[in-house]
């Protein structure tokens, strides 16, 4: 038992500034001081789907269980609804069968939405890469993807970084700008 | 019955049944044209009693392919395994055995899928994993797919 694995420091997590760096300010200090609430509020109610289609799925469930518990970070409740849902955690392998069921569900869930590939399969097809004719190598094929987890499967600790790296995307967003863009483009 | 009077019994009512030695289960090449009355006689005979057929599995030898069966008896706890040859890798096919176990139907359909063996008489062949339209049968040796498989 001599190998002593080294947890990540506090202030090491928001050592890399590259997500902050994705905002962009423009000046309007109105609409991002409302950017930041919104986003407070979304970053921490981040609902989640559903959906696991093998043993990344355990480690996800574990995540969510009394142990790791990640309602703690507002990643609280598992949405049976697609139409409910903020974020989808590909967990586990997606085979060609699969793929047009989890493309159906992408496309189902309601805009801002969020894709965490957890675990090697969905992130590359994992053991699958080689020699198989069944499996879709890397969900990145069929859908955008915010988060990739490594790991086989990855721990629930895993998880729960991965997921407050999404929080940290989504706090670096400007959905009002967003909003606001998409509404003159279309009014024009 | 123990496993010496389970292969008397056999080699009385099928000659052409050839013992395999030294496996873990008592296991026996049949021949494919005599092979459904056999296994009729198993599952029916009051002494042998046959009734679950608790694996089917598709086998692919190179030059032929096969199925394997291995049948067990609830009544008696006694258990065999039948290995078939399914003919030439072109035509291979053997006589269903879904009327004798039901459990066979969905077996035999995804022995069909993968490896391509037939099934007489039997009463929905279709692929039962892989779409409809799928070309060839994947879990054969000489299965190609340039397209998705990534050669080591």
């Amino acid at each position: 038992m001599g190998v002593k694995i080294k947890s990540m420091k506090n202030e090491d997590f928001r050592d890399n500034e590259t997500l902050e760096l994705f905002k962009e300010t423009d000046g309007n200090i109105f609409l991002t001081t409302i950017d930041d609430i919104l986003n407070w509020g979304r970053s921490n109610s981040v609902w989640p789907l559903t959906f696991a289609t093998s043993c990344c799925g355990i480690e996800m469930m574990a995540a969510g269980a009394a142990r790791h518990d990640f309602a703690r970070f507002g990643i609280e409740v598992y949405r049976a609804s697609p139409r409910q849902a903020d974020v989808i955690v590909v967990a586990g392998t997606i085979v060609n069968k699969m793929a047009p069921v989890l493309k159906r569900l992408y496309d189902q869930m309601s805009e801002p939405k969020y894709v965490i590939a957890m675990g090697s399969c969905a992130i590359s097809g994992g053991p699958f890469f080689y020699n198989s004719y069944h499996v879709i190598k890397g969900v990145d094929n069929l859908i955008p993807v915010d988060v990739y987890v490594p790991g086989c499967p990855p721990r629930p600790e895993s998880l729960l970084y991965g997921v407050m790296q999404l929080q940290r995307k989504i706090k670096a967003e400007s959905f009002l700008k967003h909003q606001f863009n998409r509404n003159t483009i279309t009014n024009e | 019955m123990n496993n010496e009077e389970l292969k008397q019994k056999t080699l009385t009512i099928l000659p052409a049944a050839e013992m395999v030695e030294n496996k873990q289960f008592l296991s026996f090449n049949i021949p494919s044209d005599g092979f459904y009355k056999f296994a009729k006689s198993l599952k029916e005979s009051d002494d042998t009693s046959f009734d679950f057929l608790f694996c089917l599995t598709g086998m692919d030898y190179g030059d032929s392919l096969g199925v394997v069966y291995h049948l067990a008896s609830t009544k008696y706890g006694h258990e065999i395994v039948l290995k078939v040859k399914a003919g030439d890798r072109e035509n291979p096919a053997i006589d269903t055995v879904s009327d004798i176990w039901r459990t066979a139907e969905f077996h035999e359909r995804e022995v069909f899928d993968l490896f391509g063996i037939k099934f007489n008489h039997h009463p929905d062949l279709r692929r039962i994993f892989l779409e409809e339209n799928w070309q060839g049968h994947p879990l054969r040796k000489d299965y190609i797919d340039e397209v998705n498989i990534v050669e080591r």
